[in-house]
């Protein structure tokens, strides 16, 4: 009561200081914070028509100066805004990974050839699945463009939540991101009902994993007084015994992590959120909430619970182990190619787990490179799938691609190389990132964690090579969808994916090289 | 002590070996149907191309003296981080200099074999890219100086592998036998894979030289651990006891892949493995003897398959599985038998290579019919086939001076060194040896015609017939050239070690009294296949002969140990992880015919379900945190 007293008095409100602040450090999080809120005005002011050149301009202009600025801002390492944030090697580099990963994803969304409706949006969004409005909207072409802010602010809340340093920042980057993503998978064209279906079951399970990192934030704060990752850690090692106080805040605040890079138990909202959501924000949320939500997880472990490390490793190689397994085997039975891709998210999720679980500095590095590969392999992925089409959009059936290999060899061909990465079959950028992982693994002692991994890669493997063999050893037949030619915006971010699927299988050693300089978390 | 020279000269093209064919793959898999025409020219000029360079290669390495002949060429660092690296980087030797000639000259007479076997083929463009790009990924194999770099011919390897047995997908066996090419052969790869990173752990490097230089310093349990999972690895991609049920389902493919991949090169490719890794092998003696078990328990399952089979192909392949068990068992003897394990191999190339090309020929003139019971008689309707054919018998069943009995003969007398229960096996599987394959010369060619009525054998062109003869020289010519010119055992032993073989009788007596059993059994087989009738229908057999037919159930065995668990494994997730599966497609479905309401009661529900998944994963990480604190 009378800390809360004191909080009151005027005389404490005016001697409040401000805390300094390194702002160009966090230009990149600014930036994208500007943009977004720009981008929000353009949506209240400019005439539609004007809309949509001045959206994409902002949109990837932003990202490219943030991107510039990360770029600029190599070998800094410091703490900033009050402890609050930390700018270190692993955050610019994943912060450099996940804009580039975002740009392309900025370009999927800006598609409009693929659809002969317009894009994979709907064209208003408010208006109910099925209603004379709806048919309206559409039958006028009614294009949407407030998907641009909310990527925007998307991206904002990632790049702070790679940074936050301490665990209310974390939380409220975990909201900016989160919040966003949950609208825009809502915001299907076609098949509504399931879109909106996913929205819903992603916004519900979310808001409930907040609250348990939200909880967990409490309890850590109750133990050692302060939010910060640092302190905690100091309050960890300064005490011997711990109560268990401490084990509760770490598994809640885990928990609420473990959500959102979709870890077996707390999975399920994937298939269904990866099935529902418009391809292009499927892509998206696939490839960046994955490195975003594990470079908050590596820094709240490394930093923060690394004194604890004899205490989560044990629960971290369940999960992995857990992860991996169920992942890979439930992919197999399924029949739906965006669901298949979603439980074969959750098994990638289980194989960075092994890096992540190595608490290394060799550990770090090969989670960091698994999650570059793995996002720009990804973005790719779902660029395919929102090509290939049959008369009622996409044809996300495994029926439908039977034969793909046929017609539309070149397609067909890449969406292989991609399968093949996720597999981690040699000479891609999965093969180097799984070995890399395992490789760390090993060498912190974790031999049977990696049994299990092997063993999962191949039950893995199983069904994505299904897709090839599907596509090249199957006839066409009736239910065959067709490839459609997509404008440049897809063909670009394609083709960069797979470019760097095959660089970083055969030339990796630039990437490990930079991710060797930058180093570990800052202290 | 071996030096390692620099590449400098030829051997500075040591990338090109791999870069011709991988080049004229790209060519014809890429660029479509413009290359229609020349394509398939342009992939025999470039194994060709490959194979004039190896030979060049032989030459120049022959100038040097036996401690020089190890060139190493770093192309770049591949993979550098932390402790680990790999590096692009290629090794030739003595061993892997006789497997770039095996694979570029077998590969090359293949290829030119192919232009008429394929002739009418649609796709034949696509046929021949992925030859081209099974001889890269196989030199890719043969010519890794590190561990890894060999994982990723490995791979490559078995991936062009399915690709051309599931070559004729309007077939549905073709496509399932990829299939389960594909799966077997996984489980190999994990050993391999295992292997690797045990390797990585131990030694600290996944290079040849690093491995082989400390080998002796490690543990004989972890050496133990290691050779068993290479073993494992060699297992899979050989068609060994007990992963050896997809070499006869990948009989599908066309008969040149049968020929070229499941017979010269890459199903030896686990004798290799296993040959370059002597080092490891010699050190850990639990894994050799296990070697020689899996070695000879697959010489007698191949060879009783191949007795009982009436599928021309089918036969060989039990046979090449029988052939490859001497190899693996040759190469489980030790120092003794490495040289030996990689002279029957060579000479097993080139004999078996013109088995296959011989029954295609067959298989060719007969509307692609392989069953040997309606063959017979074709003596003297297709003279050059059957000629060449007998030849490759001869040699496959060991007759002096033919090539396979001095490769064989060698393999049973170090058996016999090792032990006189190996060596005998060896050698009544030898007999068996020549009960089958009279039996097969004798129903093709012999006998009488018990064709269909509108059968019109005929000889196949001489795009065909000149792999056949080019080959049936080498059968010939092959273990006496190796032996005696190319003193085979000298060439190998600064990378694999030599012992000499010294037994207690003249080995004039084993070789007789094997010559005697292989006789016997020939006699046998030709007096009732050649003499009495071949009825065209198939008798039932004893029980011997219809678990032979049934590939010794092989196929039961991994249903019932591997993949009935694996399936109701996957359901049983499937309904415990997520009974929303089936009810969002009903959902889907629901919505579809306009009951949305219903749907939305599903969704809830299954919101639910989802919240209370996560609770309780959530109580069990709590659990899991303060037990292990507490404990």
């Amino acid at each position: 009561m009378s800390a809360l007293a004191t909080v009151a008095t005027a005389d404490n409100v005016s001697t409040f200081q401000m805390p300094s602040i390194n702002y160009y450090a966090i230009t990149p999080i600014l930036i994208m914070f500007g943009a977004a809120v720009v981008s929000v005005l353009v949506e209240a002011f400019l005439p539609r028509g004007a809309r949509r050149p001045v959206q994409l301009v902002l949109v990837l202009g932003s990202l490219a100066a943030a991107f510039i600025v990360t770029v600029d801002l190599r070998g800094t390492r410091l703490v900033t805004g009050d402890g609050a944030i930390a700018v270190d090697g692993p955050t610019l580099l994943l912060w450099g990974a996940l804009l580039v990963v975002a740009f392309l994803a900025a370009l999927l969304f800006a598609e409009r050839s693929i659809d002969p409706l317009g894009d994979a949006f709907a064209p208003r969004a408010s208006t109910l699945p099925g209603s004379v409005d709806e048919q309206e909207f559409t039958r006028r072409g009614f294009l949407q463009t407030e998907i641009w802010p909310f990527l925007l602010f998307s991206v904002t809340g990632m790049l702070a939540f790679i940074a936050a340093n301490d665990l209310l920042m974390m939380f409220v980057a975990l909201e900016v991101m989160s919040l966003p993503l949950y609208l825009l998978a809502g915001m299907a064209r076609r098949r509504r009902l399931l879109s909106q279906e996913a929205a819903l079951k992603y916004f519900l399970l979310g808001a409930f994993s907040s609250a348990f990192f939200l909880y967990g934030a409490a309890m850590l704060y109750g133990y050692s007084g302060s939010v910060g990752l640092v302190e905690i850690a100091d309050t960890l090692s300064g005490k011997t015994a711990e109560g268990t106080l401490v084990f509760i805040g770490v598994a809640l605040l885990t928990v609420g992590l473990l959500f959102k890079i979709a870890a077996v138990p707390f999975h399920q909202w994937a298939p269904d959120a990866y099935q529902g959501a418009p391809t292009p924000v499927t892509g998206f949320m696939a490839a960046t909430v994955k490195i975003a939500a594990f470079g908050a997880l590596l820094r709240v472990l490394y930093v923060g619970l690394g004194g604890l490390r004899w205490d989560w490793e044990p629960m971290l190689w369940v999960i992995a182990a857990l992860t991996m397994l169920v992942g890979s085997i439930i992919a197999i039975t399924q029949t739906d190619i965006k669901r298949m891709l979603a439980y074969s998210s959750v098994a990638q999720a289980g194989f960075i787990l092994i890096g992540v679980m190595a608490a290394s500095p060799q550990g770090l590095g090969s989670a960091i490179f698994y999650l570059v590969a793995y996002a720009f392999t990804t973005i790719g992925t779902f660029a395919v799938v929102s090509m290939v089409r049959d008369a009622s959009g996409e044809a996300t059936h495994l029926s439908a691609w039977a034969g793909l290999g046929k017609n539309s060899p070149v397609v067909a061909a890449v969406f292989s190389l991609f399968m093949l990465s996720l597999a981690g079959i040699p000479l891609t950028s999965g093969f180097v990132a799984k070995f890399g992982v395992f490789a760390s693994a090993i060498d912190a002692g974790n031999t049977w964690i990696v049994i299990i991994g092997v063993i999962a890669s191949i039950i893995a493997a199983f069904f994505y090579v299904r897709v090839i063999v599907l596509m090249y050893f199957a006839d066409p037949g009736p239910d065959t969808a067709s490839v459609v030619v997509p404008s440049a915006f897809t063909t670009i971010a394609l083709t960069a994916s797979a470019v760097m699927t095959i660089a970083l299988g055969i030339f990796p050693q630039w990437l490990l090289d930079i991710i060797g300089q930058a180093g570990v978390f800052i202290r | 002590m071996t030096e390692l020279m620099p590449a400098e000269g030829v051997f500075s093209l040591i990338w090109l070996l791999i870069a011709l064919p991988l080049a004229g793959s790209a060519v014809l898999i890429f660029g479509g149907r413009r290359t229609n025409s020349w394509g398939p020219y342009l992939a025999i000029l470039m194994v060709v191309g490959s194979a004039a360079l190896g030979w060049t290669m032989l030459l120049s390495m022959m100038q040097n003296s036996p401690e020089q002949r190890t060139f190493d060429q770093t192309l770049y660092s591949w993979v550098f981080a932390g402790s680990f690296q790999a590096d692009m980087a290629f090794q030739l030797d003595q061993l892997s200099m006789v497997f770039v000639l095996l694979i570029t000259t077998v590969g090359a007479l293949i290829h030119i074999y192919s232009l008429g076997y394929m002739a009418h083929d649609a796709n034949r463009r696509k046929f021949f890219g992925y030859l081209n790009l099974f001889v890269a990924a196989m030199l890719i194999l043969v010519l890794a100086n590190n561990y890894l770099l060999l994982y990723v011919g490995w791979e490559g390897v078995g991936l062009t592998s399915y690709l051309l047995i599931g070559f004729w997908l309007h077939k549905p066996a073709a496509a399932a036998a990829a299939k389960k090419a594909f799966i077997i052969n996984r489980v190999g790869d994990v050993g391999l894979s295992l292997a690797i990173m045990l390797l990585f752990v131990t030694f600290g490097s996944v290079s040849f030289q690093d491995v082989f230089g400390v080998a002796d310093q490690a543990s004989e349990g972890t050496l133990t651990a290691i050779g068993l999972l290479l073993l494992l690895a060699a297992a899979g991609k050989s068609a060994q006891f007990p992963l050896q049920a997809w070499l006869l389902d990948a009989m599908e493919g066309p008969t040149p892949v049968s020929a070229l991949i499941h017979a010269a090169t890459m199903v030896t490719a686990g004798v290799y493995l296993i040959v370059r890794s002597n080092v490891v092998f010699t050190a850990a003696e639990w894994a050799a003897t296990a070697v020689i078990i899996v070695g000879v328990i697959t010489m007698w399952m191949g060879a009783i398959i191949g007795s009982a089979k009436d599928d021309i192909k089918k036969s060989l392949a039990g046979s090449t599985m029988s052939q490859i068990g001497y190899m693996i068992t040759a190469a489980g003897l030790g120092p003794i038998g490495y040289v030996f394990a990689i002279f029957h191999l060579l000479t097993h190339g080139v004999f078996k290579a013109g088995l296959f090309l011989g029954a295609g020929s067959v298989m060719h003139g007969m509307r692609d019919n392989v069953n040997m019971r309606r063959y017979g008689a074709l003596m003297g309707l297709m003279g050059i086939t059957a000629v060449t054919f007998i030849i490759d018998y001869l040699a496959i069943i060991g007759i002096p001076p033919f090539a396979g009995f001095w490769s064989k003969d060698s393999i049973i007398h170090a058996a016999f060194e090792k032990s006189t229960l190996v060596g005998i096996l060896a050698m009544l599987a030898a007999g068996l040896t020549g009960f089958y394959m009279t039996r097969m010369v004798a129903m093709t060619f012999f006998g009488k015609a018990r064709w269909e009525d509108d059968e019109h054998p005929h000889e196949s062109p001489k795009v065909m017939t000149i792999p056949l003869i080019i080959l049936a020289i080498g059968a010939t010519f092959l273990g006496m050239a190796l032996l005696f010119w190319g003193n085979i055992k000298t060439w190998l032993e600064p990378v694999t070690g030599l012992e000499e073989v010294e037994l207690p009788l003249p080995e004039l007596a084993y070789g007789g009294m094997t010559l005697v059993l292989v006789i016997i059994g020939s006699v046998i087989a030709w007096v009732m296949y050649a003499r009495r009738s071949v009825p065209v229908e198939a008798p039932r057999g004893s029980w011997l002969t219809r678990a032979a037919r049934n590939e010794l159930y092989g196929n039961e065995v991994n249903d019932v140990l591997v993949v009935r668990p694996s399936y109701h494994a996957s359901r049983a997730l499937v309904w415990f992880d997520n009974r929303g599966v089936d009810g969002l497609v009903n959902g889907t479905a629901a919505f579809v015919g306009g009951l949305s309401g219903r749907l939305r009661r599903y969704q809830t529900g299954f919101a639910r379900s989802y919240a209370l998944s996560m609770v309780g994963g959530a109580v069990l990480v709590v659990l899991a945190l303060v037990l292990v604190r507490a404990s």
